[in-house]
C-alpha cells in the first residue's frame, strides 16, 4: 500500500538527525502559525505564491538559496568539526552518517544555493536592465521556481524520512547502483534533481528567448548591460547542458528501478560512461554558476568606480568564448580514469585555453577601476575580494589542468580547496555583491553598511583560514571525504580549517544580523529615488521597489549605460525629461499553475522514491490536469488603467526631480 | 511589443521556425513546400534502406553513406517542413540550430573518442569481476 | 493594485503587456497583426530552443548507445534482432504523419476546419500506428529473451528508441488536446501558437527518427 515506506524510515535511533529534524519542524510550524495568525496567508497567496512577476519570483529564488545556505553550511560545520576531532578516533559522526552529510552538503550548495541564487538575481534584474516588463514566459517562470523548491523540499525530507545518498554530490556507479546502494538515499537524490532539473531547463529556455527577442526600443544587442550578456551565455549553457544531466540520471534511474545495464558491473555495463556524461554536464554547470557572477561584478565595479565598463566588446567576446569553450574541457575531471595521454593532452590544453577569456575579464575590471573614483561599499569589497580570491583559485585550476600534476592531486584536498576557492570566491562573493547591490531596488531600503563590511571581512578571512590549509593537506597527501585519519602531520591544518569555518559562521551571523537590523531601521536606510548608487543601467530608472509593470512607458535606449545617458540629459537640462503619454498596460495574470504543479511533483517524487505506484499515477495525472486547466484559460492578462500608471509614475518623477534639484543646488 | 513601442530592432521582423510567412495567402503555396519535402525525404529513405542491404556498394563505405543520407534528410525536413532558411530574418533560428548541432557533435564525438580510449586502456569488466572471486 | 479588468484572449489586443491602448479602442488591422506576430515569434523561438535542448538530450542517449552497441554480453546483437521491414513501415508512418501535420498546420492558419481536423486525424492514426508497431516490436524482443535487462546494448537500445516512442506518445496526447481546444474555442491566436509549437515538435520527432533508423536500425542490421 505504501511501497517501501514504513515507520523504520524515521531515524528514531539516530539522535543527531532526529534533533535537527525536530528543530526544523518546530521552526516551520512556528513560522506557518505566525503567518496564519497575522492574517498574511491571503496576501502571500495572491502576491507571492501565485505571482508570475519576475521580481517576486527572483526574490523567492534568492530566499530559497539563503535558507538552503544555512542548511548546507550546517553540514559544512559538521564536516569540519568531525575532521578536527577524528584524529585516531571515530569523532562523533559514524561513517554512514558522515557520508550523507558530505553528499547533502555538495548537492544542496550547488543545486539549491548557488543555482537558485544566480537564477534569482538574473530573474529580478535582467528584465529591468533590458527595459521590458517581464520575461518571455512568466507562468513558466513560476513553474520553474516551484519545481526547484520541490527538489529542495525532497532533499530536506530525506533528513526525516529515510536517508540521503552516501555517494557524494555526483553519484558514481557502481556504488550508486541498486546492488551497492539498496536504500532510498540515491533515489531521493535522483528524483529531487530530475524534478528541479526540469525547472532549471525551462528557466534556460525562458531567459534565452527573453534576452534574444524582447528588448526596449533602441536596445540593440551591443547596448545591453554586461549582466544581460552573461545571462544569455549562462542560459545557453543551461539549455545545452541540463538535458545531458537529465539523460544521465535517467539512465541511472533505469538501472536502479528496472534492472537495466547502463553502468552495472555485469552484462556489459560501463560505469566510466557515467563519469563521461555526468561531467559533460558538470563542467558547463560550473560555468553556469560563475558567468552570472562575472556579470554582477561588471555591473558593480563600473557603478562604484563611476566609469563605464572598460572594453565592453572584448567582455562580450570573452563571455561567449567561455560559453563555447566550456563544452570542450570536461575530461579534466577524470584525467586519472585511464583515457590515455592523447585524450588527456587535448583536454588539458583546452582547460588552459579557457583561462584566457577569464583573464581578459579580470584585466577589464581592473582597468575599469583604474582612473575611477572607487567608493568602498560592501559590494565593491566583495568584488575586490573576488578578484584576489578567484585569481588564486583559477591558478590552482590551471595547475590541476596539467594531467601529470592532476595524477598526484586528483581527489585530494587540493582539489577540494580549488573548487571551494573558485565557487566561494567567485559565485558566492558575486551573489553577496549582487544581493547587497540590488537589495534596495527590491525592497526600497538599503542594507546596513557597517554590518555588511564586517560580514565581508569575516567571510574573507574565514575563507582563507578554512581553505588554505586544505591546499597544504592535499599536497601532504590527504584524500577528500575522510571520516577519520591517523596522520599526525595533518592535524594542525585541520584545526586551522575548523577555525576558519567558525569565522565564516561569524560572517553568516553578521549577515543575518544585517538583515534584521536593516529591516528594523528601514526608514533611516530608505532609498527614495530608486537610484541609491548613482547607477548606469535601466534598473535604476524605476522606483524602489518597481511597480508591477516596471516602466510606465518603455524607455528609448540611445547607447550603452542607458540610464547614465538619460541622467546626463537631465543634468544638462536641469530637469527630468518631459512627462510621457500614459496608456493602460496589460500584465500577465497571476496563476497557481506553478505551485499546484510542484505540489503534484512533490508527491510524485516522494512516491517514486518509496515505490508507491498508485500515488505516482495519481500525482502524474494531477500534474497533467493542471496543465490542461492552465491551457483552458480565457483570461490571460489583467489591465492596469492608465490613470493608475500615471499616478504611480508621477509620484516617482516627483521624487526624481526633487533629488535632481538637490544635487543642482549642492553643485 | 505594442505598435506604439515597436522598435527599430530588425529582430522584430524575424521569422518563426515552422511558420511559413506566406501561409496567410494561398493554401496551395504552403502545400507545395510540404509536397517537395515529402518527395525528397521518401527518396532519401528508400536509398538508405537500399544501401543498407545491398552488396553492390563497397561495404566499408556503408556507415558513411548512411550518415550522409541521414544528414541530408534532416536538412530536407529543416528546410521544407520547418522552413529554416538562410535569410536575414532567420539568423537567430539558424544560430540556435548551429549551437545545438555543435553541442551534439561535441557530446557524441567527444564521448565516442574518450570511451574508445578508456575501453582500450582498461581491463574488460567481466575480467575485473572474475578477479574478485 | 486595484480595479483590474479582465480581457478575453480573443477580442482584446493580444500582447506581452508592453504598454498599449485602453480597452475597447479598436486597432487598425496592421497594428493587431504586428503584436500577434511579435508574440508568435517569441513563442515559436522559445519552443525552438526547447526542441534543441531535447535534441541534445537525445544525443546523450545516442552517445550511450554508440558506446554500448557492442556490449551484447553474449546475447543477441542488432543484426540478430532488427526487422527492417517493420522499421520501414514505421518510417513511412512517421514521415507521412509529418506531412499530414504540415497540412493540418496550413489548415489551422487558414481556419479551414475540414483540412485541420482531417489532417490531424490522419496524423493521429499514423502516429498511433507507429507506436503500435514499436510496442509490438518491443514486446516481441522481450518475449524472446532480448529485453532491456539482458545486456547493456539492449538497455541502450530500448532507452534510446523508447525515449523517442515516449515523445511520440506524448505528442499524440498533445494532438488530441489541440483538437479539443480548437473544437472548444476555435482558431484563437494563442491556440494557433500552440498548434505551431505542436507541429514543430512533431517535425522534430521525425528528424530524430531519421537519425534513429539510419544509425541504429540500418547500421545495426548492416554490421
Amino acid at each position: 500500500m505504501l511501497g517501501k515506506l514504513t515507520w523504520d524510515a524515521i531515524p528514531f535511533d539516530q539522535p543527531i538527525p532526529l534533533f535537527a529534524a525536530a528543530v526544523v519542524g518546530i521552526a516551520i510550524i512556528c513560522v506557518l502559525a505566525w503567518v496564519t495568525l497575522k492574517g498574511w496567508m491571503p496576501y502571500l497567496w495572491r502576491e507571492w505564491i501565485t505571482s508570475v512577476d519576475h521580481k517576486r519570483i527572483g526574490i523567492m529564488y534568492t530566499l530559497l538559496a539563503l535558507v538552503m545556505l544555512l542548511r548546507g553550511f550546517a553540514d559544512a560545520i559538521m564536516m569540519r568539526s568531525q575532521q578536527a576531532l577524528a584524529f585516531r578516533s571515530d569523532g562523533y559522526l559514524p561513517p554512514e552518517h558522515y557520508d550523507q552529510i558530505f553528499s547533502a552538503h555538495g548537492t544542496l550548495m550547488i543545486f539549491f544555493v548557488a543555482m537558485p541564487f544566480m537564477i534569482g538575481l538574473m530573474n529580478f534584474v535582467m528584465p529591468l536592465q533590458l527595459g521590458i516588463r517581464d520575461v518571455a514566459f512568466p507562468t513558466l517562470n513560476s513553474v520553474s521556481f516551484w519545481l526547484t523548491a520541490t527538489g529542495a523540499l525532497l532533499v530536506n525530507i530525506s533528513l526525516v524520512v529515510g536517508e540521503f545518498a552516501r555517494t557524494g554530490w555526483l553519484p558514481f556507479p557502481p556504488l550508486s547502483e541498486i546492488t551497492y546502494s539498496p536504500g532510498v538515499g540515491v533515489d531521493y537524490y535522483l528524483w529531487s534533481l530530475q524534478i528541479s532539473g526540469v525547472g532549471t531547463l525551462l528557466t534556460g529556455v525562458n531567459f534565452v528567448t527573453t534576452v534574444l527577442k524582447i528588448h526596449a526600443p533602441g536596445m540593440t544587442y551591443m547596448r545591453m548591460p554586461m549582466f544581460c550578456w552573461t545571462t544569455l551565455a549562462t542560459n545557453l549553457l543551461i539549455v545545452a547542458a541540463f538535458p545531458i544531466l537529465t539523460a544521465t540520471l535517467a539512465m541511472l534511474i533505469l538501472d536502479r528501478y528496472l534492472g537495466f545495464h547502463f553502468f552495472t558491473n555485469e552484462a556489459g555495463g560501463n560505469m566510466m560512461m557515467f563519469m563521461n556524461l555526468i561531467w559533460a554536464w558538470g563542467h558547463p554547470e560550473v560555468y553556469i554558476l560563475i558567468l552570472p557572477a562575472f556579470g554582477i561584478f561588471s555591473e558593480v565595479i563600473s557603478t562604484f568606480s563611476g566609469k563605464p565598463l572598460f572594453g565592453y566588446r572584448s567582455m562580450v567576446m570573452a563571455t561567449m568564448a567561455i560559453c563555447i569553450l566550456s563544452f570542450t574541457v570536461w575530461l579534466h575531471h577524470f584525467f586519472t580514469m585511464g583515457a590515455g595521454a592523447d585524450v588527456n593532452a587535448l583536454f588539458g590544453i583546452a582547460s588552459m585555453i579557457i583561462a584566457v577569456p577569464t583573464g581578459v575579464k579580470i584585466f577589464n575590471w581592473l582597468f575599469t577601476m583604474y582612473g575611477g573614483r572607487v567608493a568602498f561599499s560592501p559590494s565593491i569589497l566583495w568584488s575586490i575580494g573576488f578578484m584576489v580570491t578567484f585569481v588564486i583559485g583559477g591558478m590552482t585550476g590551471v595547475l590541476l589542468a596539467v594531467p601529470p600534476a592532476d595524477f598526484v592531486l586528483h581527489n585530494s584536498l587540493f582539489l577540494v580547496a580549488h573548487f571551494h576557492n573558485v565557487i566561494i570566491g567567485g559565485v558566492l562573493f558575486g551573489a553577496f555583491a549582487g544581493y547587497t547591490y540590488w537589495f534596495p531596488k527590491a525592497f526600497g531600503f538599503r542594507l546596513h553598511e557597517g554590518l555588511g563590511k564586517a560580514a565581508f571581512w569575516c567571510w574573507f578571512i574565514g575563507f582563507y583560514l578554512a581553505f588554505t590549509p586544505l591546499y597544504v593537506l592535499g599536497l601532504l597527501g590527504m584524500t577528500r571525504r575522510m571520516q577519520h585519519y591517523d596522520v599526525a602531520e595533518w592535524r594542525p591544518w585541520l584545526l586551522v580549517a575548523a577555525l576558519g569555518a567558525a569565522v565564516i559562521l561569524a560572517g553568516i551571523i553578521l549577515q543575518i544580523a544585517q538583515l534584521a537590523v536593516s529591516i528594523r531601521r528601514r526608514d533611516a536606510l530608505r532609498d527614495a529615488t530608486g537610484d541609491p548608487w548613482n547607477g548606469r543601467s535601466l534598473e535604476w530608472a524605476t522606483p524602489s521597489p518597481p511597480p508591477a509593470f516596471n516602466f510606465a512607458v518603455l524607455p528609448h535606449v540611445e547607447g550603452e549605460d542607458a540610464y547614465w545617458i538619460e541622467k546626463q540629459h537631465e543634468r544638462r537640462e536641469g530637469k527630468p525629461g518631459q512627462e510621457p503619454a500614459y496608456a493602460a498596460i496589460e500584465m500577465p495574470r497571476n496563476s497557481a499553475t506553478g505551485f499546484i504543479c510542484a505540489f503534484f511533483a512533490t508527491f510524485m517524487g516522494f512516491a517514486l522514491i518509496w515505490h508507491i505506484w498508485w500515488m505516482v499515477f495519481l500525482a502524474g495525472l494531477g500534474a497533467y490536469a493542471t496543465f490542461v486547466v492552465f491551457a483552458w484559460r480565457d483570461r490571460v492578462e489583467d489591465i492596469i488603467p492608465a490613470e493608475l500608471v500615471a499616478r504611480i509614475d508621477r509620484a516617482y518623477r516627483q521624487t526624481r526631480s526633487e533629488a535632481l534639484a538637490r544635487t543642482q543646488a549642492a553643485s | 511589443m505594442s505598435h506604439a513601442e515597436q522598435h527599430s530592432d530588425p529582430n522584430l521582423a524575424d521569422a518563426v521556425p515552422g511558420y511559413e510567412r506566406h501561409a496567410g495567402e494561398e493554401f496551395s503555396e504552403g502545400l507545395g513546400s510540404y509536397l517537395i519535402g515529402l518527395g525528397l525525404a521518401t527518396l532519401l529513405t528508400i536509398v538508405s534502406f537500399f544501401i543498407a542491404r545491398t552488396t553492390l556498394v563497397w561495404q566499408p563505405s556503408i556507415p558513411v553513406a548512411l550518415a550522409v543520407l541521414a544528414i541530408a534528410q534532416m536538412g530536407v525536413h529543416l528546410v521544407f517542413f520547418l522552413h529554416i532558411t538562410t535569410g536575414p530574418d532567420n539568423v537567430n533560428n539558424v544560430m540556435a540550430l548551429a549551437f545545438g548541432v555543435l553541442i551534439v557533435f561535441l557530446v557524441v564525438v567527444g564521448s565516442l573518442w574518450i570511451m574508445a580510449h578508456m575501453n582500450q586502456n582498461m581491463m574488460p569488466m567481466d575480467q575485473i569481476m572474475q578477479m574478485q572471486r | 493594485m486595484s480595479a483590474f479588468q479582465g480581457t478575453a484572449g480573443d477580442s482584446g489586443p493580444d500582447r506581452l503587456g508592453h504598454g498599449g491602448t485602453a480597452p475597447g479602442r479598436l486597432h487598425g488591422a496592421e497594428h493587431a497583426v504586428g503584436e500577434l506576430m511579435a508574440k508568435r515569434i517569441v513563442v515559436g523561438y522559445g519552443f525552438w530552443i526547447f526542441l534543441l535542448s531535447d535534441i541534445i538530450m537525445f544525443s546523450a542517449f545516442f552517445a550511450s548507445y554508440a558506446v554500448l552497441v557492442g556490449q551484447t554480453a553474449g546475447g543477441p546483437s542488432g543484426r540478430d534482432l532488427f526487422d527492417l521491414r517493420n522499421t520501414g513501415i514505421e518510417t513511412a508512418c512517421l514521415l507521412l504523419s509529418s506531412f499530414t501535420c504540415g497540412i493540418a498546420s496550413i489548415g489551422a492558419q487558414a481556419h479551414r476546419g475540414s483540412w485541420f481536423y482531417g489532417a490531424m486525424a490522419i496524423t493521429f492514426i499514423l502516429g498511433a500506428g507507429f507506436i503500435g508497431l514499436e510496442a509490438r516490436e518491443f514486446a516481441g524482443l522481450a518475449a524472446q529473451g532480448a529485453g532491456p535487462t539482458r545486456s547493456a546494448f539492449l538497455s541502450a537500445f530500448f532507452t534510446l528508441v523508447g525515449c523517442h516512442g515516449l515523445h511520440v506518445s506524448g505528442g499524440l496526447l498533445w494532438l488530441l488536446t489541440m483538437v479539443a481546444q480548437v473544437f472548444a474555442k476555435g482558431y484563437r491566436a494563442d491556440i494557433l501558437r500552440r498548434i505551431l509549437c505542436f507541429s514543430l515538435f512533431w517535425h522534430a520527432l521525425d528528424i530524430i527518427w531519421v537519425a534513429l533508423f539510419s544509425m541504429v536500425y540500418l547500421m545495426g542490421a548492416a554490421a
